[in-house]
């Protein structure tokens, strides 16, 4: 994949052809062979830039986190933009409410349809977990501090070598597993209840409600960061 | 085709999380464990983006794509929802590393077991709606 957007056949062919095409759609015919020295300048430029990224392999290596928390931001700023709030646990709400549970439960009872625009999001960020889990990865995605990696290892907790998640908690042995069955879902049980208590998760609170300097999500924040530290140093070493 | 920026506003979220590694329940551990600053950089810019543009959009009266006016919601004035129910997420945050979205992005992905988790979230929201009148907020 890689080689192959490396290769000179790809970045002379391709890139030449693309910029050939948008400087006829941008400028008329002739006003292109008169600019056309200028035309080979910006190419060479965009070339080099393009080779640049390739070499670094932005793509496929770890996004750094200024560039990564950056688009996030745009993210919710888009959707914010598009007239709605960002916060992905109100699908969890909107699934139960599907099942109907709306005519028993005063909290379910809403109408779902609307936040039609909120599946399509959830449902386009799984296509873009999958593409980026097949397509970008690269094995020297997940470097950790090679502290955690010695503190996982006494719990048992195998090291990354490129994935994204452990294999002792989430590789396909679970499935025989009571035990890591029970974890899993006891941790969904803690998320579901907690981000619908508090009324939204990272995305809602931690991002969506800090950026609108909102006091209550402070609050959760916090909580969230005490809930996680008990977990992380108390609770964790307790099940492994 | 109005869901269309939806589903790439979406998409785009989806990679970004995946390639920042923020789905990933090392990062999570590690941050917990104040081990790393890549997370603590990336919900730290993230936020800091989210001030700037939202204080543009109030500042400047900035209307949304259909050309209403921008409201954001407001989040209620409780207390103890907050801190009984963020202590519940974030235990659970750090045990299975996953926050809802990324449960959701991690199950496109390909990683099965978070299917698991998925179903525990759902019964997690539903205990939390019947039970909702007897809890404090």
């Amino acid at each position: 994949m890689v080689e192959f957007f490396k290769s000179d056949v790809f970045l002379t062919t391709n890139i030449k052809r693309t910029l050939l095409y948008l400087s006829i759609i941008i400028w008329n015919p002739c006003e292109f062979l008169s600019k056309k020295r200028a035309f080979d300048e910006i190419s060479k430029i965009l070339l080099y830039l393009y080779q640049k990224l390739i070499d670094m392999e932005i793509f496929f290596q770890t996004w750094p986190w200024y560039v990564s928390g950056f688009l996030i931001g745009m993210v919710m700023l888009l959707l914010t933009y598009f007239g709605k709030n960002f916060g992905m646990s109100t699908n969890l709400q909107s699934l139960c409410s599907m099942t109907g549970l709306g005519k028993r439960f005063e909290y379910f009872d809403f109408d779902w349809r609307s936040n039609r625009w909120n599946y399509v999001v959830v449902l386009g960020a799984m296509v873009g977990g999958f593409v980026a889990v097949h397509f970008m990865s690269d094995p020297s995605n997940v470097t950790i501090n090679p502290k955690t990696i010695a503190q996982l290892a006494q719990m048992g907790i195998d090291a990354p070598n490129g994935q994204l998640m452990p294999q002792s908690l989430f590789g396909e042995q679970i499935w025989q597993s009571p035990k890591s069955i029970l974890i899993l879902l006891g941790g969904g049980i803690l998320i579901g209840f907690g981000t619908r208590y508090a009324g939204g998760c990272t995305s809602g609170h931690a991002i969506s409600g800090l950026s609108n300097l909102q006091l209550p999500s402070l609050k959760a924040v916090i909580a969230f960061f005490i809930g996680g530290l008990i977990m992380s140093h108390f609770l964790l070493p307790l099940f492994f | 085709m109005k869901l269309l920026k939806y589903f790439l506003v979406g998409f785009f979220f989806g990679i970004v999380l995946t390639k920042s590694e923020a789905v990933s329940w090392y990062r999570i551990y590690e941050m917990f464990q104040f081990q790393s600053f890549h997370m603590y950089g990336i919900i730290g810019v993230a936020v800091a983006t989210g001030i700037i543009g939202i204080q543009i959009i109030k500042r400047k009266n900035i209307k949304d794509i259909d050309g209403l006016p921008i409201e954001i919601q407001e989040k209620p004035k409780d207390n103890a929802r907050y801190w009984l129910g963020g202590i519940s997420f974030g235990l659970g945050w750090a045990l299975v590393g996953s926050c809802p979205g990324p449960i959701f992005i991690l199950i496109g992905a390909g990683f099965m077991p978070v299917i698991i988790v998925l179903i525990g979230a759902l019964i997690g929201t539903v205990i939390y709606g019947v039970l909702k009148s007897k809890l404090p907020h």
